[in-house]
């Protein structure tokens, strides 16, 4: 990975777009909104999901999201990329879901401990490169929704919004209403965290697993 | 400078955010030289941040987008009418029905497919009659001897079968293939 990590945003033609996109919407051409969150529709599945970790749930909350995103529209504050703003909302409307349904009571363990308290990586297995190809394999993404799933929320939360929504460290305070030192706190742990929980299979099994699947023959 | 194991683990994040102060960021790659551990805890985070930032990680339910779009539908219009504004929709529906196939640009252009192999169905007549299974992939005549679970089967039209990212199956729909 480069040291800064890749944005999956669109290059600046297409938020010149998404301007006029949301300037019509206002006038009233209504049936552009679905061309404006069209690129958007996976991040917010994704964004409900890793906070309320339930498909069903997760796609009813993305639909509120978006709903609310046309419903305000014109609150929308051209400072801030759509994008954001619309993973902001989706994430209110996720943690409102989740407060409702108290699933708060079956948070981790590890929600509870003293996030200040430094965390000591676990696993020095050697780790190469991994190729994203792996990610087409079904056991692994399922592996890697699992642990993300296993973290504590307020991990989850700042892990989603800047390592799998891409947004600045900045943003994920605003969004999350904690300070940008919480983040930087908060994600270290999260990331150290989902390196140990994944360390018996990255570090090992699943990269051999994969040259072999490369090499076609099995006999 | 010299920076010990757990310095670096306090770091490693904001090392990969590139917001470490230059001294400090020089002692760990110093650092990182001779400790193995520690380059493979680097490594290792840095695999985690590309994995779950790839957009492959998360996979949408089938049929996602055709449901968002219909209850965005169901509830973008203005939320009070009168007896005239509903005539004016009613008609407006009427139109937007007839110019469905000129405008399906614009909210089922690119269902998602439920299977990779296929093709859409873009010659099938959206009003014909298909069936699908609950969880298939393909759509069919009704009879045709290539539905699987003919339990599970229900009957819609091609438009709705095309929005929810079934594919016309191969045999049935040969007709209407163009490859």
């Amino acid at each position: 990975m480069p040291e800064e990590p890749s944005s999956l945003e669109n290059p600046a033609e297409q938020l010149n777009n998404e301007e006029v996109l949301i300037r019509r919407i206002r006038d009233g051409e209504r049936d552009l909104f679905y061309e404006l969150i069209r690129p958007y529709e996976r991040r917010v599945f994704a964004a409900a999901l890793a906070i309320l970790r339930n498909e069903a749930d997760a796609e009813d909350v993305a639909q509120e999201a978006m709903l609310k995103a046309f419903k305000h529209i014109r609150q929308f504050r051209a400072e801030s990329r759509f994008s954001t703003w619309l993973i902001q909302i989706t994430v209110n409307e996720a943690r409102m879901r989740r407060r409702k349904e108290h699933a708060d009571i079956m948070e981790p363990i590890a929600d509870r401990q003293d996030e200040e308290g430094n965390y000591s990586p676990r696993d020095f297995a050697d780790w190469r490169e991994i190729p994203l190809e792996i990610l087409e394999r079904k056991e692994v993404r399922q592996e890697l929704a699992e642990a993300l799933a296993s973290l504590g929320e307020k991990y989850r939360e700042v892990f989603l919004l800047r390592d799998m929504q891409h947004l600045s460290i900045e943003d994920t305070a605003k969004a999350l209403g904690i300070s940008t030192s919480s983040v930087k706190t908060r994600l270290l742990r999260a990331r150290l965290m989902l390196r140990d929980l994944l360390a018996p299979g990255l570090g090992g099994n699943w990269s051999s697993k994969l040259s072999f699947a490369k090499g076609a023959k099995l006999w | 400078m010299v920076v010990r194991c757990e310095e670096v683990w306090h770091e490693i994040s904001n090392y990969l955010e590139g917001e470490v102060e230059p001294a400090v960021r020089a002692a760990m790659e110093e650092h990182f030289r001779e400790c193995k551990h520690c380059t493979s805890v680097l490594d290792g985070t840095r695999n985690v941040i590309h994995l779950y930032g790839d957009e492959r990680m998360v996979e949408v339910p089938l049929g996602f987008s055709y449901r968002l779009h219909r209850r965005l539908e169901e509830n973008m219009a203005p939320a009070r009418r009168t007896f005239l504004g509903w005539m004016v929709a009613a008609a407006a529906a009427i139109l937007a029905a007839g110019s469905f196939e000129l405008a399906r640009s614009s909210v089922f252009s690119h269902p998602e497919l439920r299977s990779e192999h296929a093709q859409p169905g873009s010659d099938v007549p959206p009003d014909m009659m298909v069936m699908v299974e609950t969880n298939g992939k393909t759509f069919h005549v009704p009879g045709c001897p290539f539905i699987h679970d003919k339990l599970k089967v229900h009957t819609i039209t091609a438009r709705e079968a095309i929005g929810a990212g079934y594919v016309p199956c191969v045999r049935c729909m040969k007709k209407y293939l163009s490859a």
